[in-house]
């Protein structure tokens, strides 16, 4: 019985190497996934870049001064040497107004976080989430609009009721009787226009408590209170300040908005009832339209620390909120 | 051989949801608080819908637990306040989105009419009489300036999506973080920047592309974040189905992965461009506001809706109120469209045809 030879099959080839095709996919995915980089590092580089001579000029006093003027010689030059600019007035605004916005906008977002995942029914919990969902879609210049014309003239009548009754404290003392289009009304706004991402946010961490601790908590005969307080409050916590702090970021950066509701005068205002304020956005919006080319220098640079700070504030805020997501506790 | 005596089967219970007692207890706490903050506002000097509004927390905080804590003791009574605590802090966030809505319409709706729709500004002033003129150039402009935002903007954020949750290379994690850093950049920067890397090198003048970079830059992160959510969502099976069959990984992204997610991420397109229709500062400061239809988007001042809204609003006097108002009716359809859209496309079932 002859028996013929086994075929040998090629000996097939086995690798790992990537075909050309996928190479050429890789790169151009991972080219794309470096646009976040690039853009980031661009917008850095050129606001620094532009601003640099202002920033250079001025040194520390870009931040500590608020005294913002841009001289013009007779001859029509730009006069340098007695041109003055510096934005602690505006640092201090946009911090002021942004830090109102949390203390209004927070407790309302968490709250209603807790009433939509712990206490709302199926149909109402789906209706408010899309409202308030379909509320961060909002543009910008609806809320200021809507607080110009709307909120003012409640804000107005609040601020007269602060005034009256908690003068005592520094911040809602009036030295002139002005309380139209304060910071105090643009921090209104500012609350209300963060309300939707810090709800998100907390609604997502929320969600997440695990479950076997809530029924433990259930379990042991704790009302929802108690299991809140127990369980979901210390799970969440840390994520909560992080969505705080996406707040304070979007708070920070916004333009329009404050540009309608608040009276931006150049100042170091702390009277927070009083008609004068601003942030840095909505000074260099002010700024922008009549500013020289030198000015126009000046406002790159004070773009670019609103640029570096809302980035400081938004990093944290999303390490934090990352890391809660990511640990079991 | 005992037939199993079939049991009746018992009705479910649910002890914890509320009976028709406690509903209507609720409902009579409501109404005496009601009574209560409408008789206080009216014998006392307290006035106005915040005394309304605060007497009536006030009482239905305290009625509340006085009944609780009578009923079930102190944790009982604590839980229930609570409970009124966070219903009352929904009711607020809810608040100003019914008053937003509602404003609008009031106030926008007189300014609507047809040639709002057939005309343009280029013969009108915006403090002429409402029926005059129209925003046909700056939906055009709107229109034109998004397109181009997504253009741009949703092939660089699907591929970083794709990036994030296909090649999972080194970068994944610094890319992630970053995408999300960039979500937080104020629109107003965006705008410097395009200003100081494109109009004062290049062009040194208004155009729309100038202001549709801006937008793209505001726009890749909601692109990318979203596609990325969606593209998790595809099983793994399908992954090494298509590698199974012999795919390289190109192929089966491509081929398979990528059609699966096709409603999601044109979902992901839709949120971002909702996410940048009303953007308002960086076209001010980069395409200016025409009052004349424009096509061409490398040439000249570009209308679009917020800046019209803009300009109406700063010029002041009743008539341009009226058609700021409706400008922002205009605006706000096309968002909730937008919104909607995207609801009902993303609630499809993620990889069904």
């Amino acid at each position: 019985m002859t028996q013929t030879p086994a075929q040998i099959p090629a000996k097939r080839e086995i690798t790992t190497k990537p075909r050309f095709s996928d190479k050429v996919f890789r790169g151009v995915v991972t080219g794309g996934g470096l646009s976040s980089l690039v853009i980031l590092g661009l917008i850095l580089a050129f606001l620094l870049y532009n601003g640099y001579s202002t920033l250079k000029q001025q040194g520390i006093h870009f931040l500590t001064s608020s005294n913002w003027q841009a001289v013009v010689a007779d001859s029509g030059a730009v006069d340098i040497k007695n041109s003055h600019f510096g934005i602690a007035a505006m640092l201090i605004g946009t911090m002021i107004v942004a830090v109102i916005a949390v203390i209004v906008g927070v407790p309302i977002s968490v709250g209603a976080a807790v009433y939509l995942t712990f206490y709302a029914p199926a149909s109402i919990k789906k209706i408010m989430v899309t409202a308030i969902d379909l509320m961060a879609a909002f543009p910008s210049v609806l809320f200021g609009l809507w607080g110009f014309f709307v909120l003012e003239s409640s804000g107005e009548y609040w601020a007269k009721l602060l005034n009256k009754y908690f003068s005592w404290v520094p911040f809602f003392k009036l030295p002139a009787p002005y309380v139209t289009r304060s910071p105090f009304i643009a921090g209104l706004v500012l609350a209300i226009m963060i309300i939707p991402i810090v709800t998100s946010v907390s609604r997502e961490i929320f969600s997440q408590t695990p479950l076997d601790r809530i029924q433990a908590a259930y379990a042991l005969g704790g009302t929802r209170f108690a299991m809140l307080r127990a369980v979901a409050f210390p799970y969440a916590r840390s994520g909560i300040v992080g969505g705080v702090m996406l707040g304070l970021g979007r708070a920070m950066g916004e333009t329009v908005a404050v540009y309608t509701v608040l009276n931006i005068v150049y100042q170091v205002n702390w009277q927070i009832l009083l008609s004068a304020g601003g942030n840095v956005a909505s000074m260099i919006l002010l700024k922008f339209g009549e500013a020289s080319p030198y000015e126009v220098k000046a406002l790159m640079a004070a773009g670019l620390v609103l640029f570096v700070l809302t980035l400081i504030v938004n990093s944290i805020a999303n390490l934090i909120v990352t890391r809660t997501g990511k640990s079991g506790r | 051989m005992t037939t199993l005596a079939q049991a009746p089967i018992a009705k479910p219970q649910k002890p914890w949801a509320a009976t028709y007692k406690d509903r209507g207890k609720t409902a009579g706490i409501f109404v005496a608080s009601m009574a209560v903050s409408y008789a206080v506002v009216a014998a006392t000097p307290l006035k106005g819908k915040l005394a309304y509004a605060a007497i009536f927390f006030a009482t239905y905080i305290v009625i509340d637990f006085v009944i609780n804590f009578a009923k079930a003791g102190r944790p009982a009574a604590v839980d229930a306040v609570f409970r009124a605590f966070v219903t009352m802090m929904v009711a607020m966030a809810i608040t100003p989105i019914i008053s937003i809505l509602v404003t609008v319409w009031i106030r926008g709706h007189h300014g609507l009419h047809w040639t709002l729709f057939t005309k343009d500004m280029h013969s009108n002033a915006y403090t002429d009489a409402v029926p005059q003129g129209g925003l046909l150039h700056a939906i055009i402009g709107t229109f034109l300036l998004v397109l181009f935002a997504m253009i741009i903007s949703v092939p660089i954020g699907i591929l970083t999506a794709i990036y994030l949750t296909e090649i999972r290379g080194k970068f994944t994690r610094p890319i992630s973080f970053l995408v999300q850093a960039m979500s937080g950049v104020p629109s107003i920067v965006a705008g410097l920047f395009i200003y100081a890397a494109i109009l004062l090198p290049l062009t040194k003048k208004l155009n729309g592309f100038e202001g549709s970079l801006a937008l793209a830059i505001l726009m890749i992160p909601t692109v990318a974040r979203t596609s990325e959510e969606v593209l998790k969502l595809i099983p793994g099976d399908l992954r090494e189905a298509g590698v199974a069959l012999g795919g390289t990984q190109w192929r089966s992204v491509a081929m398979v992965v990528v059609p699966a997610a096709r409603s999601g991420l044109i979902t992901a397109m839709i949120l971002g461009v909702a996410r940048v229709a009303g953007e308002t500062a960086p076209l001010l400061l980069l395409t200016g506001g025409s009052g004349t239809k424009n096509f061409n988007m490398f040439n000249n001042s570009m209308g679009s809706l917020p800046s019209y809204i803009w300009q109406s609003f700063g010029a002041g006097t009743p008539e341009s109120i009226t058609r700021a108002w409706a400008g922002i009716l205009v605006l706000l359809v096309i968002v909730v469209v937008l919104f909607t859209a995207a609801r009902t496309l993303g609630n499809r079932k993620v990889g069904k045809k």
